[in-house]
């Protein structure tokens, strides 16, 4: 089918991941949630994607429903997720098992839940080369102490043997880190994987992920509500509201010049350990409801911007110069208000 | 920059802990024997400190510092094994008062377990304000109405229970009950990290108009160094049960003393930092390696040594005391090189790659 | 106390409700929806309406003998027929279930205290408490519930207040335990820190912060132990250890009726089926309840 002609020709294509036009719903007795609605975004090969937005934005579900793993009440509506041109989901559940570990794999963000806690540390990192790769058991364990080598496990030989709960919390997103490796995926999608790590720790775990990244060419999603993190990590950014992406571009043009206001309020209200301002600006109000979400823009009722045209019909993401993009109408007040902040500092 | 009722050196202390120590035991005897391990999980080793009236200080450090169970023994809440707390120069006994208690209050950093479930906040604060006979009773009601107000909350809520609000809202509502008891101290324990970051805004200003509104002692415990320097005047920085160094905000942000301070300003991510900014790039070195050792094993010497880029043979031996630099009073760092140079004849031992 | 000033609208207002978590959703779930619980009140308020009502139900007096008309037929009469010294079963039926009823009723309300204020005192304080109490359990629990029940009977000789301090000495162990448990999970919550930083009593922590949060499941808990109790009682009374005779009781009349089990079943079974029904009515509630209780605990 149409699957194979696209792998055929992956070679031409630029991006490891497309994700076209995701819709994911989850039924709930007050009504239909629309978690996901209309995403669409894709990832080049060897570059980092960040996804921020605060809880309820949409972005772990985006990020379940590319790897299928989808809790039961929720299920994509309509949409693509291609990876090296390959629908995701349109695949079966066996394909889809081969293509999870050798091309697309995941880190979470609490490994210590995602670790299976009674299987040797080194036995669960050499599972996916033994089963995907086909190793052989003397192989695989090769392959294993040379992959915590390379996350920076120490005395790995004495380790492989050891059980996740005799990890520290930094080893264990380690060890996360070479299991989403063992197979060489083109693609890990990152579920927070710094939150529950202390600052120094995650300071060396984000290092550990840009040095891999460049040096084995491997892309990531990287999914976050902290967006200093992603400026540490990503080259392209897309902010989430309200199950979609408001705003997208390179990651510096988007954080500290943003064309949203949702991505403005976000930076500004967020306390910045660069300068002290005398009272941080919260945004107000609440998210919407992705049950029954407000008519056009959906930021609308938090916005200071907010014009009768942003209230009705619905708000595009529209193109902007310098391959960047905004679900706003008014984003040049974005620019005025930017101006205004640093004037008076 | 600072907020205005920034205290000077020489401002009084309000509460004072001296040499103070709090230890879990960890394993029964046996085990620790068949281990070589301590017996003693050593949360808080000895910690001096001062907390002076109407100042914003900030307990930073990373988990298993300590800086929790310190704030919890310093609110009375946790039995300290050795020192003492004095308030105003009092010691305070092992079993407070319930007016001593009254004095130091705690926001808690969950407010979805920190709020009785299946009490409405009325009945909350109304408790408090009639054991400890705050207010006459038949005065009970308005001022809990007033305590809303305060914390910028509908009185119309308190009938509501916890589960009707929103984790903002119900940080709110912790924070009102702490109030409740017109406390002098309020200590509040990572009060803003389970929230979102538009939510964590409004209940940063919050806390620091109402240090300016009610004259409030602040005693901040947080992992956020740009949540520290919004709010707080001075900041004590922990390491594995120690307090490593004490300094006004401004000059810690600038003139960090302590290598282990130097790396958790670095590692800290920032907007601006990026690759192209940065020769060496987001895939070099990270700003301090290793794990931090467990509080059961806690190096010999100096204990920040084991990931310490400027460790010499003599960390080794000697427990660095938390002493301020010359000229400098306000200004504490515990490490033998914090306000004299390395020596450049010594050469350092390679810190190991990893703990 | 003055007001800060704060930015207009910075949260929804305190009505606005926050997406309900699947618990939330199931916690608000009305109890008659549920038919395993609204089958259970239906039996149960049956039976127990006409234990009530039993005067109005019969003329008959239970107790009065009339050996002319022993081990009569169902008829119009005698609806169930009259045993062997002539009393009306259906009477005797209707008022055996009411002593039965009583004592079970009274029985699971001394356990329930006194085991949730044992295990509250054991899983808050901790300590040489909690060993005392758990000691306590452990010595409680090496005998099978029958056994001890009936010996404790047999020891303290027939009657009400014997049934009372048996049922008392075995049954508290189950809500100690319970109530323990809970209570150990609960104290961890920083509401019980928040409280002893204001300075509040243990006393009062106990019982106005832990206890209406973990009291539910003792709750559910009595609603089957109810059913235990009531079997324990009709077993008593099949012993001869229960209620003295001739005072109307379900056990009683099962072992009367068991001589006559070749000829006249109904003195046997109708009994032994109403305790089926009053077992299973309160099982069914007890089921329903702890459905619409345990997600209110979060």
């Amino acid at each position: 089918m149409r699957a194979k002609a696209a792998v055929s020709e992956a070679g031409q294509n630029p991006n490891v991941l497309e994700v076209d036009d995701l819709r994911v719903r989850i039924a709930s007795r007050r009504g239909v949630v629309r978690a996901v609605d209309g995403v669409s975004f894709e990832v080049p090969r060897g570059e980092a994607l960040g996804l921020v937005g605060e809880s309820g934005s949409g972005k772990s579900m985006t990020l379940k429903a590319v790897l299928g793993v989808l809790p039961p009440e929720a299920q994509v509506a309509s949409g693509q997720v291609r990876l090296d041109g390959t629908d995701l989901l349109t695949l079966d559940q066996h394909t889809l098992n081969r293509v999870r570990g050798p091309k697309i794999s995941m880190i979470f963000q609490e490994p210590m839940s995602a670790l299976n806690p009674v299987m040797r540390v080194g036995q669960q990192i050499s599972e996916g080369p033994r089963i995907h790769l086909g190793y052989s058991r003397a192989r695989a364990e090769e392959r294993t102490l040379e992959l915590m080598r390379r996350v920076g496990i120490p005395d790995p030989e004495r380790r492989y043997r050891a059980y996740p709960h005799e990890f520290s919390g930094g080893m264990r997103q380690r060890v996360m880190i070479a299991i989403a490796l063992s197979c060489e995926p083109e693609i890990i999608l990152c579920d927070e994987p710094t939150t529950a790590l202390d600052v120094t720790i995650q300071d060396q775990i984000l290092r550990l992920l840009v040095r891999l990244c460049q040096e084995s060419g491997v892309s990531l999603v990287f999914v976050t509500h902290d967006l200093p993190v992603v400026a540490q990590v990503c080259q392209q950014v897309a902010v989430m509201y309200g199950g979609q992406i408001v705003e997208r571009g390179d990651v510096r043009d988007v954080l500290l010049d943003p064309r949203h206001p949702y991505t403005l309020g976000l930076v500004r209200s967020a306390p910045d350990v660069e300068y002290v301002q005398d009272s941080l600006r919260p945004i107000p109000g609440a998210p919407p409801s992705l049950i029954d979400p407000p008519d056009g823009c959906r930021f609308h009722p938090r916005c200071g911007f907010a014009e009768d045209d942003c209230r009705t019909g619905t708000v595009p993401l529209r193109l902007l110069p310098g391959d960047r993009s905004t679900r706003c109408l008014h984003y040049e007040r974005c620019q005025q208000a930017l101006a205004a902040d640093r004037a008076a500092q | 920059m600072t907020p205005e009722n920034t205290t000077g050196p020489e401002a009084e202390p309000l509460l004072t802990a001296r040499d103070l120590a709090v230890y879990f035991p960890a394993f029964s005897k046996l085990v620790a024997r068949l281990h070589h391990m301590e017996r003693l999980l050593r949360a808080v080793d000895g910690v001096d400190l001062e907390v002076r009236r109407g100042e914003a200080l900030a307990l930073v450090g990373e988990s298993g510092s300590g800086k929790s169970t310190l704030a919890l023994a310093l609110a009375g809440l946790q039995p300290v094994d050795r020192g003492q707390i004095q308030l105003e120069g009092r010691v305070l006994p092992s079993h407070r008062s319930r007016d001593d208690r009254r004095r130091i209050q705690m926001v808690f950093q969950d407010p979805y377990s920190s709020l009785n479930p299946r009490m409405t906040v009325g009945s909350m604060l109304g408790e408090l304000l009639r054991v400890h006979h705050v207010v006459p009773r038949d005065e009970v009601r308005s001022v809990s109405a007033d305590l809303m107000r305060l914390v910028g909350l509908d009185e119309g809520a308190l009938g509501a229970y916890p589960r009707q609000f929103s984790g903002g809202q119900r940080q709110r509502v912790a924070i009102a009950r702490a109030l409740a008891l017109r406390p002098e101290i309020l200590v509040a324990d990572e009060p803003v990290s389970a929230l979102d970051v538009s939510v964590q805004a409004t209940i940063l200003n919050l806390l620091r108009d109402l240090r300016r509104e009610l004259g409030l002692t602040l005693l901040l415990i947080s992992h956020n160094l740009a949540v520290v320097r919004h709010l707080c005047d001075r900041v004590a920085v922990m390491y594995l049960g120690r307090i490593v160094e004490v300094a006004p905000v401004e000059q810690l942000f600038r003139d960090p003393r302590h290598p282990y301070t130097r790396g958790l300003l670095a590692a800290i991510p920032r907007l601006s930092n990026n690759t192209a900014d940065d020769p060496a790039g987001e895939a070099g070195p990270p700003a301090l390696v290793g794990d931090p050792p467990s509080p059961l094993n806690i190096p010999a010497g100096c204990r920040f040594r084991t990931r310490c880029p400027i460790a010499q043979a003599r960390c080794e031996r000697e427990d660095p005391a938390l002493v301020s630099g010359p000229g400098e009073t306000g200004h504490l760092a515990a490490c033998h090189y914090a306000f004299t140079p390395v020596p450049v004849t010594t050469s350092a031992p390679t810190v190991p790659e990893q703990a | 106390m003055s007001t800060v000033s704060l930015p207009a609208g910075t949260e929804p207002g305190p009505g606005t409700p926050v997406v309900p978590s699947a618990a939330e959703r199931r916690a608000t779930r009305r109890w008659y929806r549920q038919p395993a619980l609204m089958a259970g009140i239906i039996i149960t308020g049956v039976i127990v309406i006409a234990a009530l009502a039993a005067p109005l139900l019969t003329s008959y007096n239970p107790t009065t003998q009339n050996l002319t008309a022993s081990l009569l037929g169902p008829s119009a009469h005698h609806l169930l027929g009259t045993d062997q010294l002539g009393r009306d079963t259906f009477t005797r039926l209707l008022y055996g279930l009411r002593v039965d009823l009583r004592i079970a009723f009274i029985a699971v309300l001394f356990p329930f205290v006194l085991g949730t204020v044992l295990g509250s005192l054991a899983g808050y304080f901790g300590g040489w408490a909690d060993v005392v109490v758990m000691r306590l359990v452990d010595i409680v629990v090496a005998f099978p519930f029958y056994v001890l029940v009936i010996a404790l009977v047999f020891v303290l000789g027939p009657g009400e207040r014997s049934i009372y301090i048996a049922i008392t000495t075995v049954g508290w162990v189950s809500y100690a335990r319970i109530v323990r448990g809970e209570i150990l999970v609960a104290k961890r919550q920083e509401y019980v820190r928040a409280a002893q930083s204001g300075g509040l009593s243990s006393l009062r922590i106990m019982g106005r912060h832990l206890l209406p949060n973990v009291i539910s499941q003792a709750f559910i808990y009595a609603m089957s132990d109810i059913v235990q109790d009531i079997l324990a009682i009709v077993t008593l009374g099949y012993f001869g250890l229960g209620v003295p005779p001739p005072t109307a009781d379900l056990g009683s009349m099962i072992n009367d009726g068991q001589n006559f089990l070749s000829t006249h079943w109904q003195l046997t079974t109708i009994p032994g089926l109403v305790v089926v029904l009053v077992g299973l009515g309160l099982s069914l509630i007890g089921d329903g309840l702890a459905d619409i209780l345990r997600p209110g605990q979060s």
